[in-house]
């Protein structure tokens, strides 16, 4: 550990003492769990190429501390693979499934691209609003259950219109099936699920 | 005239409308894996022969020749590792041809890596697989230990001295990395920004080594085309267009899905027999796109004679790209349609080349001027011309992906943006 602490201040003052504030206060920890995880992911690169980990290991941290990335989840993550914090941000701006700002405990993704907006997906993003309140995107339910937020094309379209609610599809859709799935997740009740890809094993 | 469909035999993915048994045993049952120690025990060099002959051409969308895209590749030299990197980065509005294959036939992507690794002389290969397919990926990563296990995948694979490992490489949500070195910056840990070329990867790829990369359907199309040889694959499609093909019909048709069907089978056909046929019936189409959003539309006239394939499509000034028909009828609202397109190219663009950053954000902001009813008609050509001015001048190809359809749009469908110009301006005095 202390050679890593080692590299990582070495790589810190690459970038600048306000980065150097930052990297040393991140107050987070991985779980155990992440941390095993992590360990699995570092394997499957050439060990000097660890940086290929970081959208992986980022993607662990969002789910791992509330949905979104804070600061100091970044941090954390920098401090982890030994990178400087600029090029955990810079890789945290780019991507579209790495959330900035708070998100509801369920981040409902609507695609409305071509295919879903042919079979109707202004119906299921109405449906949305309707059941949670929510007015616009990236606005957090007032029972901070839920976000809307409209995607591009995720891949499903034979299966249109459909939704991603944090790692999982729901496709085939209408507005009373959307209404039920959020009402079913919001009770804590098992969902009905017209996709039949369960997941059979953390895919990490 | 009629191309007959293909028997369970024939085809490559027998389980792709996901009826059977996805795991090992389940395409074990489907002759998968059989054989496969006989290909590692033969040379490379007699398979990238083969796939030459075969005239099979990327599945991706660009449709370059597998076998000579394959011949590049250097012979490992001991120094660098060569790499087989598979592109499962979907996400070409109207494409889902890979989710598919991963959630309900993994093995013959697998066994395909395997195959391919072994051509290219790569002990690793890595499969990018788009962020949100995280049940997808689950289902892969078990179709890789299930291999694992039985002796498939790992060292000294069923003794012939060939050794493969395949990782799983999630990405976060970014259509540019699957332009293929974008991909490959993404796998990097960096943004995904697409690099200029030369060098392409088969000299200075992944983590600077030789690199081929794929798509999934062309991965996992190899095996079976070495097994069975050309004559079998050549008896589908047309001279250059051969083999079999994954479509994804989506949009306004009674019956969506995924069909493997012969190269060169006719849109109609495509749409009458395995589609279910265009809501309304087929005097009720309006307009198709035939290969995913980068591919311009066809009017309703050309749908009639089109046939899907690489040749075919081009000849009318589209293209086959991943083969995802997009199918829209007199209730579609085409404008709209084509304003959310560009409204996609816009979100997407890595911001690397000017003409694009700026330009695709432009077109898109033109378009929504003009579906809201706010465009004049002098904007329609100040549109063509912008899209004239992107078109060529960028690193990658996502600017031209970009436009094309644009510019088809206004060949076609001129009269629709004229009509809702001068509505508006009628309605508003």
């Amino acid at each position: 550990m202390a050679t890593t602490a080692k590299k990582t201040q070495a790589a810190i003052k690459m970038v600048g003492p306000e980065t150097q504030v930052r990297a040393n206060h991140s107050g987070l920890e991985f779980s155990k769990e992440t941390e095993a995880k992590i360990k699995r992911i570092l394997k499957r690169y050439p060990e000097e190429q660890s940086q290929s980990a970081l959208i992986p290991v980022l993607k662990l941290a969002q789910d791992e501390f509330g949905g979104w990335l804070s600061t100091s989840a970044m941090q954390l993550t920098a401090e982890r693979l030994n990178l400087p914090y600029i090029r955990v941000y810079e890789v945290a701006t780019f991507y579209t499934m790495f959330n900035l700002d708070p998100v509801g405990k369920y981040h409902v993704q609507v695609c409305t691209n071509c295919s879903c907006m042919i079979r109707g997906s202004d119906a299921i993003v109405e449906a949305v609003k309707e059941y949670t309140g929510l007015k616009g995107q990236h606005e957090i339910s007032d029972d901070s259950l839920f976000t809307l937020t409209e995607v591009e094309c995720l891949g499903a379209c034979v299966e249109a219109p459909m939704m991603q609610i944090n790692n999982h599809y729901y496709t085939k859709l209408d507005k009373e099936q959307t209404l039920q799935i959020l009402d079913n997740l919001k009770k804590g009740n098992e969902v009905v699920d017209a996709t039949p890809t369960k997941p059979m094993k953390d895919s990490y | 005239m009629t191309t007959p469909k293909l028997s369970i035999d024939d085809k490559v993915f027998k389980n792709l409308d996901g009826s059977g048994d996805w795991g090992i045993k389940g395409y074990e049952k489907r002759g998968g894996y059989k054989g496969l120690k006989k290909l590692l025990k033969t040379d490379p060099s007699v398979h990238i022969d083969q796939l030459k002959g075969s005239a099979l051409r990327g599945r991706g969308g660009a449709g370059f020749p597998t076998g000579l895209k394959w011949s590049f590749m250097p012979k490992p030299d001991g120094i660098k590792p060569n790499y087989l990197v598979c592109n499962a980065d979907e996400g070409e509005p109207g494409t889902c041809k890979d989710r598919d294959i991963l959630r309900y036939d993994p093995h013959t992507l697998v066994e395909g890596m395997i195959v391919g690794c072994h051509c290219l002389g790569a002990k690793v290969g890595y499969i990018y697989v788009r962020g949100e397919y995280y049940d997808e990926s689950s289902r892969l990563n078990q179709a890789i230990e299930e291999a694992r296990k039985a002796g498939y995948l790992g060292k000294d694979i069923q003794g012939t001295g060939v050794d493969v490992e395949i990782y799983v490489h999630l990405g976060a949500g970014a259509y540019i990395c699957g332009e293929e070195t974008a991909l490959l910056e993404s796998l990097e840990g960096k943004k995904g920004q697409p690099r200029v070329k030369p060098p392409f990867p088969a000299g200075y790829g992944l983590y600077g080594c030789p690199t081929t990369i794929n798509n999934v359907e062309t991965i996992a199309q190899v095996p079976p085309i070495l097994k069975k040889g050309n004559d079998w694959w050549c008896q589908f499609g047309r001279e250059n267009n051969h083999g079999t093909k994954i479509f994804s019909v989506s949009g306004a048709v009674n019956l969506p899905g995924n069909f493997e069907a012969p190269m060169s089978i006719s849109l109609k056909e495509l749409i009458d027999e395995y589609a279910g046929g265009v809501i309304g019936g087929w005097d009720n189409l309006q307009a198709v796109i035939p290969g995913g959003s980068s591919t311009p539309m066809l009017s309703a006239a050309n749908c009639n004679t089109a046939v899907m394939d690489f040749d075919g499509l081009r000849d009318l000034g589209t293209g086959l790209g991943t083969a995802a028909v997009i199918v829209m009828n007199k209730d579609t609202d085409l404008l709209r349609v084509m304003a959310r397109i560009s409204h996609f190219y816009k979100h997407e663009s890595c911001g690397q080349c000017t003409p694009c950053r700026e330009g695709v954000g432009w077109v898109s902001r033109l378009m929504d001027r003009l579906i809201a009813g706010e465009g004049t008609l002098e904007e329609l050509d100040q549109m063509y011309d912008v899209t004239k001015k992107i078109e060529g001048k960028t690193i990658c190809a996502f600017a031209d992906g970009a436009m094309w359809p644009v510019q088809g749009t206004l060949k076609h469908f001129r009269h629709l943006f004229e009509e809702r110009i001068k509505e508006n301006m009628k309605a508003n005095g």
